[in-house]
């Protein structure tokens, strides 16, 4: 007999922002996670900054985790934190994954993303960092209302 | 200080903020002293929504079918709100949740709210978590309630009955006759809905399920209503309004009759069942354990298995008069 769900699982957004088909990285990072026992909301290819914003919202996510692979990163990136700010969401982490070149990986963390996974980075390291944000954001809720 | 946190996050949410909302949301999904305060504030404030149980088998496109009905909803002028079930793993509780993203063109309509819940391997914590969504998308001031499900399992069926209205949605060769006979959530609907019927073999499918709703094999015949089938294809965008007008004829149906009301009473009902249910069942598993300890093989070798069931049970009754009193086991 299972037993009740004691615990909240750790929820996490899997993404694509903008004109971009290829999802298959999005589909591997969506099931390693369900698979380490999140629970996943994915939505789909060429998602705007606004509904990726708004979704993360109405599913009350720990993570948001986009993956952009068309080279547009920089400008969704920005919007989807403008979007976030917007609607006082701005304490949902974010990471990214993709092909990023290593240059933009510093102005993409002065942006506020708190990870950016490169090509070739581990499903392990993957976890293991959304793990840590998802728990240091319910921390953080302890002494917040939201 | 927890009650604090959440007559504020009420506060919000009643301001139409969406992270109060969702926080609720979230807040409702697991039973707790505070999600229990909740809820008796949602419950208290809901009892307007129409409730709609969208259920049916896994690919039969009911994801695709409710963006489309949230679209001839919105039309309407409805407000809309969507609680998404998909399964969750046995083994290690995680789930991909992907409903959603049938429906994100509605992700920014201010007018819509969706939320996906995973089914966590528990059948009393689905229907739940699920039934505490309907008060509180009820008490945020959402006209239409979309409760959609994969239709296998009793608490499925159990789940769809704290809907007004239920559609069960079907596809072209997802079986003949005899598939429609059988007992289970082809029984319950209110509306039968022929997705997909752009398809070749549509017809025949069609034919079946006139044949077998005329002759009452499926859908119960009510005084008033005699069970619709419309025929969709939601990918095409086919058929919409007719399933608009049928869940429209079926809401003034169940207004006009009182059904709404007593429906409403029913789900409530089932609400503090289950509820129930899950405090005994924390007190059984406390008792269990009592029980375990005391080894009790008999003489003869024999494994009493009826007796120490009794036993259980026994313990579990006297721990629910004694050790609970007043205090809710929710927290366990």
């Amino acid at each position: 007999m299972s037993s009740p769900q004691s615990t909240r699982r750790i929820k996490v957004l899997v993404a694509k922002l903008g004109i971009d088909g290829h999802d298959r990285g999005a589909k591997v990072i969506a099931r390693a996670l369900k698979d380490a026992g999140f629970e996943v909301v994915y939505t789909g290819i060429r998602q705007s900054p606004e509904q990726v914003a708004l979704a993360a919202i109405q599913e009350d996510v720990d993570v948001i985790g986009v993956s952009i692979l068309s080279g547009a990163h920089m400008h969704h990136m920005e919007k989807l934190m403008e979007k976030l700010r917007e609607y006082g969401a701005e304490d949902i982490p974010v990471v990214l994954g993709g092909t990023i070149p290593i240059p933009d990986i510093e102005p993409l963390k002065r942006m506020g993303i708190r990870e950016v996974f490169l090509p070739g980075a581990s499903l392990r390291y993957i976890i293991d960092v959304v793990r840590r944000l998802a728990e240091e954001k319910r921390a953080r809720e302890a002494e917040t209302l939201l | 200080m927890e009650r604090e946190r959440a007559r504020r996050l009420i506060e919000l949410a009643r301001k139409g903020n969406l992270r109060a909302m969702g926080r609720l949301l979230t807040l409702l999904e697991k039973p707790s002293q505070e999600s229990m305060w909740i809820l008796e504030e949602m419950a208290s404030q809901a009892g307007n929504a129409h409730v709609i149980g969208v259920t049916g088998i896994p690919g039969a496109g009911k994801s695709t079918l409710v963006s489309k009905l949230i679209g001839g909803l919105r039309r309407q002028g409805y407000k809309v709100a969507v609680i998404a079930i998909d399964p969750s793993s046995p083994i290690t509780q995680g789930a991909l949740m992907g409903d959603r993203l049938r429906m994100q063109e509605h992700a920014t309509d201010p007018g819509v709210f969706i939320r996906s819940l995973s089914t966590r391997g528990l059948k009393g914590g689905l229907s739940l978590a699920a039934l505490a969504m309907i008060e509180a998308f009820d008490a945020f001031g959402f006209d239409k309630i979309i409760l959609e499900t994969v239709g296998v399992g009793q608490a499925e069926v159990d789940i769809m009955h704290a809907a007004h209205t239920i559609l069960v949605v079907t596809m072209p060769g997802a079986g003949d006759d005899i598939q429609a006979l059988k007992a289970g959530v082809m029984e319950i609907g209110d509306i039968y809905v022929l997705n997909k019927s752009d398809k070749p073999e549509a017809q025949k499918t069609y034919e079946y399920l006139k044949f077998a709703l005329e002759k009452g094999d499926i859908g119960e015949q009510e005084e008033g209503w005699t069970p619709r089938l419309v025929r969709v294809s939601a990918i095409m965008g086919q058929g919409i309004e007719d399933l608009v007008n049928a869940v429209e004829d079926h809401y003034n149906y169940v207004r006009e009759t009182g059904r709404f009301g007593r429906s409403i009473e029913s789900r409530r009902l089932l609400l503090v069942k289950l509820l129930a249910e899950r405090i005994l069942y924390n007190i059984l598993e406390k008792a269990a354990k009592e029980v375990a300890r005391t080894p009790s093989q008999t003489d003869s070798g024999r494994i009493p298995i009826a007796p120490l069931s009794l036993a259980l049970v026994e313990e579990t009754c006297r721990q629910a008069s004694t050790t609970i009193k007043g205090k809710m086991l929710l927290d366990l």
